[in-house]
Order: structure tokens, then sequence, then C-alpha cells
């Protein structure tokens, strides 16, 4: 199970950095967002996949998912919630300020 | 006693969610923050005595024993460093209230700066990775804001490719943290430690090191500083000397934490990379520094020099090359401040960029002059003022290791410093004056007296540097001594 989920998140990392390299500024807010989840998937995990049962001390069971790397996730998800919101709305502030949304026309400035 | 710890993370936090409350009454948003960030300074002087007196203090949040909950480690080293950056922060918010730019003030700056200075102080002080990790979003959250408040074409497009880098590094770090749960199954910094040490790190941890090394290098500015000047030089003064003194420094100490405490192990291979890029960020920052003419671009590339010196004492990695580090550490987090005010202060009296627009200056503002004068010396290393002291340091260790071709291209690299500088000094300064008395825009004593205090801050640690050294020692000797850290994060009650 762990190898398809890493599999997986192969996947995710070489489309987020296909979009990053892209010139679109949209994709490469969409590409900071894969690459989030990506990682998010990564650090889930790292921690192993349902090996035992929920982390709540009882008398049946002895083995415990660990229940830390979704705690990080959860975490880590809001915080890429806020940052690709803040992005977004940055490059359409862009976008109606330059009237483009071409990154290479918003090289450095021409007065230099 | 120890939840004092808090304090400076959470003064600023909840002072600049009071003060989302008086968006209208710009008096409230200037004093208030001035004050908040004035009792954080306060309180971070009192806790660093403590720590002189009792050793590294510990904060468990909610009880939680490392290594199962979060804790906050104040150690000498993160102290230092909370109570210089605190105390630039309180300058910085005195000259923003002071410059009166109320488009920029009615739109939550204060606020803003404050949270700034929170993820700041919260990274310097957690001893947990992922706490780190969290702080850093909070500092760059706020960053990304200022950056971008006011909403000029050029702060836009500047602001798009600082986020981007910003966010991309966010990541990577989070993918690091990822690995390094993976691999050893814990996130406190000293249980981190202590279990890279019974491994011995081998190469898998090495290699998982070599990831922080480039997250952390893109924080710092270290080689990968091709976003800095650009971003930097957009910025009103108080922001620019915010951003200028108190982020890149951040990543600084998360490089110095990181291989001191966790990945010391193989400094054949690690410390020798950091040396290799220090000798980069010192040549390429130098080059930059003398290429442009934008006061602003020279200020940022001067940012980067410093950030190459300053990880030269981590490349040599002895006790003294550690010192000389911290030392000019704080020097630099107050200089860098005191050097983007003035350039922001020029900018916004003559309203040129280029310093060879300009001259005579000194004529209309003589004490601002001086001032630059004393900031020029300061920065390049000149004694009696508190640059002298790190440099004397990191040359005595550096040579100490044996690097002689890194000692050399740092010290060469601060001539550039000197040149780059005196060049504005000369041209902008001296000659004959441009601006007829009658027409000089008035330069208030309100601005220039953060300027004067952090001149006399920079005088004072120079001439008064017994009195930092057993704090300089201390914080070094916790770094060079893993085991001190460990005993004071995870031992001690």
């Amino acid at each position: 199970m762990e190898t398809i989920i890493i599999l997986l998140v192969g996947v995710l990392v070489s489309t987020a950095t296909y979009l990053l390299l892209s010139k679109n500024l949209i994709r490469v807010v969409l590409g900071t967002a894969i690459l989030s989840h990506a990682i998010h998937l990564l650090l889930m995990t790292m921690g192993g996949l349902k090996m035992g049962s929920v982390p709540i001390l009882g008398d049946q069971v002895d083995t415990y998912t660990d229940a830390l790397p979704q705690a990080l996730i959860l975490t880590a998800i809001v915080i890429s919630f806020a940052v690709t919101a803040f992005f977004l709305v940055l490059v359409y502030r862009t976008y109606q300020s330059t009237g483009s949304d071409n990154l290479y026309e918003l090289k450095g400035p021409q007065d230099e | 006693m120890n939840n004092v710890l808090v304090f400076p993370m959470i003064v600023p936090i909840l002072a600049a969610m009071l003060l989302l409350f008086f968006r209208s009454n710009t008096a409230v948003q200037r004093w208030g923050s001035v004050g908040a960030m004035t009792v954080v300074f306060g309180t971070s002087v009192w806790i660093l005595q403590q720590v002189m007196l009792h050793g590294i203090l510990r904060l468990d949040f909610g009880e939680w024993l490392p290594p199962f909950g979060i804790t906050f480690v104040a150690d000498s080293f993160a102290m230092l460093l909370v109570t210089v950056s605190s105390l630039v922060t309180v300058l910085c918010l005195v000259y923003a209230a002071f410059a009166k730019d109320e488009k920029r003030e009615s739109f939550f700056m204060y606020p803003f700066a404050l949270l700034l200075a929170a993820g700041v102080n919260g990274s310097f002080l957690t001893g947990d990775l992922f706490n780190l990790f969290v702080c850093f979003e909070v500092m760059l959250l706020a960053s990304y804001v200022l950056m971008t408040l006011g909403g000029e074409k050029k702060q836009l497009t500047e602001g798009i490719k600082y986020i981007l880098i910003n966010i991309l590094s966010s990541w990577l770090f989070l993918l690091g943290i990822a690995y390094l749960y993976g691999t050893l199954g814990t996130l406190n910094m000293a249980h981190l430690s202590v279990r890279i040490a019974e491994a011995g790190q081998p190469p898998l941890l090495t290699t998982i090191s070599m990831l922080f090394l480039v997250v952390f290098s893109l924080k710092a500015g270290l080689v990968l500083y091709f976003w800095l000047p650009g971003s930097y030089s957009t910025l009103p003064a108080a922001i620019s000397a915010l951003f200028a003194a108190l982020l890149t420094k951040v990543g600084v100490y998360a490089l110095f934490r990181t291989f001191t405490l966790l990945f010391y192990h193989e400094p054949s291979l690690t410390h020798k990379v950091i040396g290799y890029m220090a000798a980069a960020t010192m040549i390429g920052g130098s080059i930059g520094a003398l290429a442009h003419r934008d006061v602003r671009k020279i200020a940022s590339y001067n940012v980067v020099i410093a950030i190459g010196f300053i990880l030269v004492g981590l490349a040599s990695f002895n006790i003294e090359a550690i010192q000389g580090s911290i030392y000019y550490l704080i020097h630099d987090i107050l200089i860098k401040g005191l050097l983007f005010l003035l350039v922001g202060t020029i900018i916004h009296l003559t309203g040129k960029t280029r310093f060879d627009q300009e001259s005579g200056l000194i004529a209309n503002y003589p004490l601002f002059g001086w001032l630059f004068f004393i900031m020029i010396l300061s920065l390049g290393g000149i004694p009696p003022f508190s640059g002298f002291a790190g440099k004397l340091f990191i040359g005595e260790g550096a040579i100490g290791a044996g690097h002689y071709g890194l000692t050399a291209i740092a010290f060469l690299s601060s001539l550039f410093v000197l040149y780059s500088l005196l060049r504005v000094f000369l041209i902008m300064f001296w000659g004959e004056s441009s601006i007829l008395s009658k027409n000089q825009i008035p330069l208030s004593k309100g601005m220039l007296a953060p300027l004067v205090a952090l001149g006399i801050i920079t005088t004072g640690l120079g001439l008064g540097m017994d009195y930092l050294s057993p704090y300089v020692s201390e914080a070094a000797h916790v770094l060079m001594n893993p085991d001190v850290y460990i005993e004071g994060a995870l031992h001690n009650e």
C-alpha cells in the first residue's frame, strides 16, 4: 500500500514541477497547490499507513496507528490553504494592475 | 516561571489582534505596536538573564513532556537573537510611526509587522522542527502581506517572485520534515539530535541534511539569493529595514541549529559544502554591490555578503568561529536595520534612488551624513564599532580550521562592502550641495531618533564588547556541545 502511495506522490510531484515551470501564473499557483498535496500525502505515508487500530487506550487492542502525521498534515493543510488563497488573490491583483498573467512579461523593471 | 518563554511570541500576536479593532485610529496603531514590542524586548532581556543564571529554560505546552509535546527552548543563542531582533523591531516601528505612511498604516501595516515579529521570535525559541515550520509560515505570511501592501506595480511583480520562491522552499522544508520523521520517528530537535548521534549519521541522513541545507539557504539567501535584491528594494524604508534585519537571519539561525545540533557528524561533507556556498555568496554579493547604481540594490547585496560572511563561521566549525558568527549575527541584525533605514531616508529626502543623481547631502543634513559614515565603518568591521569583534573571531576561527582561501575571500568581501558604500557616501554626501536650503525637505527629529539610537548601539556594542562576551561564549558553548542543549531541552525540569 505504501509503495502505491509513494508512486502517486511521485506522479503528483512531477505534475507540480511541470506546472511550476510554465509561463502562465495560474498554472504556477496550481503547481504549488499540487506540490503541497503531494507532500502532505508523503508526510502521512511516512508514519506508516494504518498499522493498528485507533490510538485510544482500550482492552483488546495492542497496536495503534501513529496519530502524529495526521496532526501534522492537518496543520500543514491549513497553512497551504491560507498560502494558496493569498497567492491566488495576489495573482489576480497583479493581473488587474499589469494586464498580464504571463511570467515572462512580468520580468524586472525596464528603467534600469 | 517558565511560562514567560511564550511572551516573545504571544504578546505581539495579542497586540496585533487588538490593533485590528483600531483601524481608523493611527495613533493607537503606532504607539500600541511600539509599546507591545518594548514589552517583548524587556521580557527577553529578563529571560536572557535567567538563562545565564539557571541554564537552558524550557516550556512544555500543556504539560506534555518532551519528546512528545511541543516545547519552547530558550538557550542563550536563541535569547540573544530574540532580544536583538525585538530591539530592532521597536526602532523600526518608531521610525515608521514618524514616517507617517498613512496609506499603508490604515491597511494594517502595524499588526502585520507585529505578526512578523511573533513568527521570528517563535522560530528562534521553538524546540521542535515542525513547530519551526509553523513559525516560519507565520513569519512568511506576514511578510507576504507587508511585501505587497500598497499595491504598486513593481511591488506586485517582485512580490510574486518572492512569494513563489518562499512557498516552494516551505514545501521542500515539509518534505525534509517528512523524511526525517519517516527515518527517525521524532521531530523534537533535542531528541532528533540524540537519535542521529545513535545512528552515527548514515548517508541517508546526510542526504536529508542536504535538503535542509537547500531549504534554509533559500530562506537565508545563501547562494540562492536571486530573489532577494529585487524584492527588498521595492519596499518602504521601515519595512525593508525589518525584512533585511530579521528575515534572512531566521534562515541563518535555522542553518546554525540544524548543522550544530543535528547534522554535525559529517563536517567533512556538510560543512565543506557550506564553506563553498559561503564563498560563492560573498563573491556574487560583492559583484552585485559594485554593479548597481541604485542605492537600495547596493544595500540588498550587502545583506547577501553578510550572510556569506556569517556562514564562514559555521563552515569553520570551531569555538572561535562560532563565537565570531554570533557576534557578527547580532551586529548584522542591528546594522542592516540601520543601513536600510538610512537608505530609505535618503530616498524619502531626495526622491532619487541612484547615487549619481545627488550630491552634497552632508551640507543639508550633517548629523544624518555622519550617521551614514559611522554605519559604513561599522559595516566594514572597523574598530571601535560592533562589526570588528565578529570579523576578528571569524577570521581567527577560519584560519584555525585551515580555510585560508575562505578567509581571504571573506576579508576581501569586507573591502568590497566598504568600497560599495564609501562610493555612495563620497558621491551623495560630499561635493557641491544640489539642494538649496530653502527647498530642503526637513528631516523630522522623530525619524532621526531611531537612526541615532542604532548608531549609538553599534558604537556602544563595539566599545562595550566585554559586557556582551559572557553571553556570546555561553551561546557558542551550547552550540558546540549538543549535549548541553539536549540536557536542557529533554531532561532537566
